[in-house]
């Protein structure tokens, strides 16, 4: 097992499945030569050529709406968005074509495409280069919505994603693609789209989180340990669409209190669907209100204050106190 | 360091073959079997009396709102008779006659209009994409397919429609540019039908032609009498043509007129002349193409009779049998039918609700 960033694990997963597919077709803008802004395309343009891996002219509406009709003819097109910030150009073709095209021919057709876009904040970027906004995705029916929160999950979720039948977002957390490395196995591992992980167990309280907002989670976690002697169960959702609400309401059912994390704002935000679901299934477990600590319901700041902006440790940890002591 | 023109090779056709008050270019005329022109003539004429039944069964609820297509069967059937099985249709909501062409059922049509989901199955052997409503999103479609298509190594060509509104959207100026850049077998038509819904094309865009639009991207564009079945197929058949053999996408402009109302929710009286009308009234590519065919000796008034009569027992037996299916109980939990491969446990338990819902309420018509 080699240790790899994640930035690596998604192009080996890239390259894997175009080896083994020749169906799969990488595109984006500069994608090929450049081996992409970030380099998860990096090399591939070279091992398969300009017929699999396209350098498209800068439409992001376009690109999605190509990819569809791609998938449309067979092909098994992964189209990058640049940024997250700029695929609301795409979203039309998503919620008017991806989404709907199986259900609308009544199983005729479907659209096994993968839109990838790195999102989220922490790296010091542009205006529009930040934001979170899986939920506007995730409220669409027919499109699923995956957001892995380190190398080894983030490969054999792109895996996953690539085969699947059906259109899948794929938002890559950009303050992790090189921030550690992980094990991951050079042969096949994949993860089931729409399970969520217990990735550390606890009877005290449940953190939930996905994504970036993982790591300080975790590292709340330890606080809690060390600190307070409270044992965290800490659940990762890896798929925010279709919300895998199995293992989290079980988990309050055994703690009685939830913290929910993530960085996108808060109203309307995934974590008021997982508190829903909480409230419908674990309703009577619940020992104290459900906190939630994510980004507000701001544009997001300039990085001067992004640090304000994006939920940390210290935060979590204060809200898990007040869960606690409620 | 001069200033100095451009040199670009651009210009812009215009074709007409067959002229409003009847007269042929007998240089440009095709020779096309006589099989194909009665086929089309039948597929005109079936189109508008469809047309018809299906204004009347919406004005007595019968059925719900839909895209009327009167006057534009000239600009459909000659483009869409240009392909092979084996290409792609690619269309927008308007292109009832099109898909006729290529066997599409009567009775889905009035289902899919009367409400049905189901309506939307397309044939496994048939290559149409369900119809497109978002303006203009699905040209972007043919040429991903387009794409696919040479990616393959097959010579299928893909049709893609959309109207004279569709050009002002972006959508449009992405997919043309992509197919220009990669060269895809797309023939792109544009039916130019003068409104949409209440803005006239004078108002849609400053160019002189549609077909214009095409030059920006290098790619061939030309514009034809809409209203002429002949024109359109040539220039259908010399696109088709060309994006077969590897020369890539040509936008065709067709020139025609929405005779009728934009759809059955419209009122064009608000917007429009009765005398503009009148005026493109004359110009009514049925009639046309009916009296170039009686005046060839092609087709006979016994044999329009006959044809007439045909049309009209295969709309009414398609009526028939849309009615019997709209009157049977409709199965609720279908819309939970395809959403994705394989079901999600949330809509496994929103499927469930909705069925312990439907058991505690039987009998109640007010469906919740």
């Amino acid at each position: 097992m080699a240790k790899m960033t994640m930035v690596q694990a998604l192009n080996m997963a890239l390259r894997q499945e175009m080896e083994k597919d020749d169906r799969v077709v990488v595109l984006g803008e500069d994608v090929g030569v450049n081996g992409g802004v970030f380099r998860v395309t990096e090399g591939l343009q070279q091992q398969f050529g300009d017929q699999r891996v396209l350098d498209t002219p800068l439409a992001e509406s376009m690109i999605a709406g190509f990819s569809i009709g791609m998938a449309l003819y067979g092909l098994r097109p992964i189209c990058e968005m640049q940024f997250s910030g700029f695929s609301y150009y795409a979203i039309h073709q998503l919620e008017a074509h991806a989404s709907r095209l199986r259900h609308r021919s009544q199983g005729r057709y479907s659209v096994p495409m993968v839109l990838r876009a790195p999102y989220g904040g922490g790296v010091r970027a542009l205006e529009h280069h930040s934001e979170s906004r899986e939920a506007l995705f995730a409220h669409i029916p027919g499109l699923k919505m995956v957001m892995p929160s380190g190398p080894r999950n983030a490969r054999a979720l792109l895996v996953a994603a690539i085969r699947d039948p059906d259109p899948v977002v794929f938002f890559e957390p950009k303050a992790v693609y090189r921030a550690f490395r992980e094990e991951v196995p050079e042969e096949e591992e994949v993860l089931p789209l729409g399970r969520s992980q217990v990735v550390r167990e606890g009877d005290d309280i449940t953190l939930i989180s996905y994504g970036a907002m993982m790591h300080p989670t975790l590292a709340a976690a330890d606080e809690l340990k060390e600190k307070d002697g409270v044992e965290a169960e800490v659940i990762d959702l890896l798929t925010v669409s279709p919300l895998d609400d199995s293992l989290f309401t079980q988990s309050v059912r055994k703690t009685g209190r939830a913290v929910l994390v993530h960085e996108a704002p808060r109203s309307f935000g995934p974590g008021a669907e997982v508190v829903a679901r909480i409230v419908e299934k674990s309703f009577w477990s619940l020992e104290a209100p459900i906190r939630r600590v994510t980004g507000y319901d701001v544009i997001f700041p300039l990085f001067a204050r992004e640090g304000d902006y994006l939920p940390g440790a210290a935060r979590i940890a204060r809200a898990a106190r007040e869960a606690l002591s409620a | 360091m001069p200033r100095e023109k451009i040199d670009l090779p651009y210009s812009v056709d215009y074709l007409s073959i067959l002229d409003a008050d009847g007269s042929v270019d007998k240089t440009l005329e095709p020779a096309l079997p006589e099989d194909l022109l009665l086929r089309m003539h039948r597929v005109m004429l079936l189109n508008r009396r469809f047309d018809e039944r299906m204004l009347h069964l919406q004005r007595q609820g019968r059925i719900g709102t839909f895209a009327l297509t009167t006057g534009h069967e000239a600009t459909f059937v000659g483009s869409v008779a240009a392909l092979r099985s084996s290409d792609w249709l690619v269309p927008s909501y308007r292109e009832a006659a099109a898909i006729l062409w290529r066997g599409g059922s009567l009775e889905n049509f009035l289902l899919y209009f009367g409400g049905y989901d189901e309506a939307g199955w397309v044939p496994e052997d048939v290559k149409n994409l369900p119809i497109s409503i978002p303006v203009g999103s699905q040209t972007q479609h043919a040429v991903g397919l387009g794409w696919a298509i040479r990616s393959r190594g097959s010579d299928e060509v893909v049709m893609v429609y959309f109207g004279d509104g569709a050009t002002s959207q972006g959508d449009f100026h992405e997919a043309m540019n992509f197919a220009g850049v990669y060269q895809t077998p797309v023939v792109f038509i544009c039916q130019n039908n003068q409104w949409a819904i209440s803005v006239p094309r004078s108002r849609q865009s400053h160019s002189r032609t549609l077909a214009q639009k095409a030059l920006a991207y290098d790619i061939p564009g030309i514009q034809v009498d809409g209203n002429d079945v002949l024109a359109v197929h040539a220039a259908a058949v010399e696109a088709v043509e060309r994006a077969r053999t590897g020369g890539g996408p040509t936008l065709i402009e067709c020139v025609t007129y929405r005779l009728s109302l934009h759809t059955t929710a419209d009122d064009p009286k608000r917007y429009r002349d009765d005398a503009e009308v009148a005026i493109w009234m004359k110009r009514d590519p049925l009639p046309r193409f009916q009296n170039y065919l009686l005046a060839k000796g092609i087709l006979t008034e016994s044999k329009l009779a006959e044809t007439e009569e045909a049309i009209k027992t295969e709309i009414q037996e398609a009526v028939d049998r849309a009615e019997t299916r709209m009157k049977e109980p409709v199965d609720p939990l279908h819309m939970f039918e395809h959403m994705y491969a394989e079901r999600t446990p949330a809509l496994e338990e929103q499927r469930d609700e909705l069925s312990r819902e439907l058991a505690a309420g039987k009998g109640d018509l007010s469906h919740g």
